[in-house]
């Protein structure tokens, strides 16, 4: 019998559904069934992998992530485990090594993710992985964040033994209207192969050949055209997979990347903007389990054009005359001019329509500014689609739930106000961030009737030509704020760049007016940035009680229950 | 392959062979389909891609290769996709991508054979029957003789490496094969 102590650290995690594994000599407890990969991962042991992806399924085939892995030993009929002082039996290490993501880990298991065998078998596995790759690092996009470069120069040998010709693949083949594939580089990882058929469920890309002539490739006749393709190129670890729009169009050691959340449609996709010298130059997702899972549409990640576009409003516009052209003036000036305009419009006849892809901070300047006005004819523009059923909403505006929850307003009333415009009983509006030509329905003829219609939006649109007064506001890289997606998640926007030219954020331009409109209410005019008016929001609806932006973090916070689910999302816990 | 698009058009190119005049051409009548039917429901409701490679054997055995035609028709009957049938059909040198000769030699070169005289076996068929050695290549391991009548085609162990050289024409093993034999092999089946 045992003479050990009566509770083993096998018992106590047992206990917890863990099992104990030892990793590079320390014990740690992890939840039975997870991968080996994950496990060393998450306690800071670096596993390199190329095919693994926690969202695909496994298939073990890039051999990158060989770890040095033991048991207890198997015992003779008979014998009882020995445990040492520490409560653990001896571990016996294998002579091979084992691949790090098809495994799971064992109670007692060891791992070593640094000893001279795993350092061996990397070596060899990159070895055998650059044979034929054609190492043209320096023209190629995956440069600087490209997997094959990070663990040849993290664990690869520095020199080449193979001497022979190597094997020459397709290059440059525009595999699909967004994506480009190079054959060559591809270490056949078959990432995007699973991703296609697993998560998009489009089975495009598959693998033919064999040995060493193993290419990836689509079948003639047919192409990567989903409206997702371009993730197969966020998650190819080298540069195979290559983004049209993203090629060689900088290298991404110069872009710096802010998180914030894409703006398309109420899903609020979270996503890095990567941008350089006030410009942006491409769209990724960012993780967020809850949200997007790693994954966003193409149509969305491409939508940032305008930000950097020659249609941008740069400078206040002012029409001095009935017919006269738009001219550039100054912020004071103009301001001034709107207050001298906004005070001789009488309240009744006053409209103004906003837009539901406004922040949260912004929206409540929005109702102070209304309130100022003594405004009462007051809604957001409904902008609806079909949901794709996987990440794209059916509502195409980021904050209807945010709109809902500070204005209590879901665009009904925009009826009243499209009646009033066509009758004339409305004779001033102010649009705040929409092209009321488009969604709202109000037609370009009706607009040049009004008295007066005052704009605030950040690009040119046959809205602004109609106004009498432009305020150049900003897009969602210009500005920090918050937003509330579908699902009730607020989340937060980041400015990832400075506004364009002299155009200021949305909320600044709404809290100056309503100031100089004679308010003097300290929790609107005293607000310095929207994080403070973020803390004003949170005083006073209670669904946003308790959130401040710290609070909020990267991932966000489900404040509201809205009932509506992202389907892309429950299929994928469906999965679990 | 190159560096053009043509890397993925290459995958359903035709290649021509001067063997296609023996054997029928791909065509899907009923008879076929019934044919194919009848494997894929060998297989559980859900795993009729398993179905694949009985049917690619089957039309190879009809037609002699698996023309580009027949891959999305192969893929369409298995619920599977074209993408799927073609890296199936490319894997194994065994499934023929261009149409072999009305007699097909298949060489054993692995190690046993190879060192009792096979290697030497390949480059004499060849000039037998009429090929250049060079164009038996890794991606198109096979030669067709101009009048289509011959091919060859070096394959791995045919499980007989104590008799070797081993070399099958069609569905029958030679052992011990010689320059003889072949000339004796040709000849028999040369007016046949």
């Amino acid at each position: 019998m045992s003479t050990q102590p009566v509770t083993l650290p096998k018992d106590e995690a047992a206990a917890e559904g863990k099992v104990n594994v030892q990793i590079n000599g320390k014990w740690y407890r992890f939840p039975k069934g997870t991968r080996i990969a994950d496990a060393c991962n998450s306690v800071g042991a670096h596993v390199p992998c190329f095919c693994y992806h926690p969202k695909l399924s496994v298939a073990g085939s890039c051999r990158m992530c060989l770890v040095e892995q033991g048991m207890p030993p198997r015992l003779a009929p008979g014998a009882t485990p020995t445990y040492g002082a520490d409560g653990y039996q001896p571990i016996q290490w294998m002579p091979r090594a084992v691949i790090a993501c098809a495994n799971t880990v064992a109670e007692n298991m060891g791992i070593r993710t640094t000893s001279k065998l795993t350092s061996e078998a990397r070596r060899g596995v990159l070895e055998f992985l650059l044979t034929n790759h054609p190492l043209d690092c320096p023209i190629c996009d995956q440069a600087g964040e490209c997997k094959l470069q990070e663990y040849t120069t993290d664990y690869g040998s520095g020199t080449h033994r193979f001497t022979e010709a190597k094997i020459k693949k397709g290059k440059n083949i525009p595999i699909g209207p967004r994506v480009n594939l190079d054959q060559e580089r591809c270490v056949l990882c078959r990432r995007c192969v699973r991703f296609m058929k697993e998560i998009v469920g489009e089975e495009v890309l598959g693998v033919v050949g064999r040995g060493a002539h193993n290419a990836i490739s689509c079948y003639p006749g047919k192409e990567l055209d989903s409206n997702y393709s371009m993730n197969v190129v966020d998650i190819c670890p080298v540069g195979a997979m290559t983004s049209k729009d993203f090629r060689f169009q900088m290298r991404v050691w110069f872009l710096k990347s802010t998180p914030t959340i894409d703006v398309n449609c109420g899903t609020g996709t979270n996503i890095n903007i990567w941008t350089r010298e006030q410009k942006v130059y491409r769209i990724t997702p960012r993780q967020n389990d809850e949200v997007n899972s790693c994954w966003m549409p193409d149509s969305h990640r491409l939508n940032y054009k305008y930000i950097n576009a020659p249609e941008r409003l740069t400078t206040p516009m002012i029409k001095t005359d009935a017919g006269a052209p738009l001219r550039p003036s100054t912020w004071d000036a103009t301001l001034n001019l709107v207050v001298e305009q906004l005070h001789k419009c009488a309240p009744a006849e006053v409209a103004i329509i906003v837009s539901a892809r406004l922040t949260n901070e912004e929206l409540y300047m929005a109702r102070a500014l209304a309130r100022q006005l003594g405004v009462t004819k007051f809604d957001i523009v409904p902008r609806t689609g079909e949901s794709d059923n996987m990440l794209i909403s059916a509502d195409r505006n980021p904050n209807t739930t945010g709109a809902k929850l500070i204005l209590g307003k879901t665009g009904t009333g925009l009826n009243t106000i499209r009646r009033g415009v066509k009758n004339g009983s409305i004779r001033s509006l102010i649009v705040l961030g929409e092209d009321v030509t488009a969604e709202a329905g109000i037609p370009e003829q009706d607009l040049a009737e009004l008295d007066y219609l005052l704009v605030m939006d950040h690009s040119e649109t046959p809205t602004t030509k109609a106004a009498d007064v432009v305020l150049p506001g900003v897009t969602f890289a210009e500005k920090y704020g918050t937003m509330v997606n579908v699902a009730g998640r607020i989340q937060r926007l980041n400015k990832a760049i400075e506004p364009v030219g002299d155009s200021r954020p949305d909320w600044d331009i709404l809290r100056d007016i309503t100031q100089r409109l004679g308010c003097d209410c300290p929790r609107v005019i005293a607000c310095p940035s929207p994080m403070i008016i973020l803390e004003e929001i949170a005083a006073e609806f209670a669904p946003f009680e308790g959130i401040n932006w710290g609070n909020i973090g990267n991932e966000g916070k489900v404040i509201t229950d809205t009932g509506v689910t992202i389907p892309l999302i429950e299929r994928e816990k469906a999965k679990k | 392959m190159s560096d053009t698009p043509n890397a993925i058009e290459a995958l359903t190119a035709h290649k021509p062979s001067p063997g296609e005049k023996f054997f029928p051409k791909f065509e899907v009548t009923p008879e076929l389909v019934a044919e194919a039917a009848a494997l894929v429901d060998q297989y559980p409701e859900g795993k009729e891609q398993s179905a694949v490679l009985p049917i690619i054997h089957m039309i190879q055995e009809k037609f002699g290769y698996i023309c580009p035609e027949s891959l999305p028709w192969i893929a369409e009957m298995c619920k599977s996709t074209p993408i799927h049938v073609a890296g199936i059909v490319t894997f194994y040198p065994g499934i023929h991508t261009m149409c072999p000769g009305k007699y097909h030699f298949r060489v054993c070169r692995t190690i046993a054979c190879s060192l009792s005289g096979g290697e030497e076996l390949i480059p004499y068929i060849c000039s037998k029957i009429g090929v250049d050695p060079a164009t038996i290549t890794d991606e198109e391991p096979m030669a067709v003789s101009a009048d289509g009548m011959w091919s060859i085609e070096p394959v791995e162990c045919l499980a007989n490496c104590g008799f070797g050289p081993n070399l099958m024409l069609n569905e029958k093993l030679y052992s011990q094969v010689t320059r003889k034999k072949i000339d004796e092999i040709i000849a028999e089946y040369k007016n046949k």
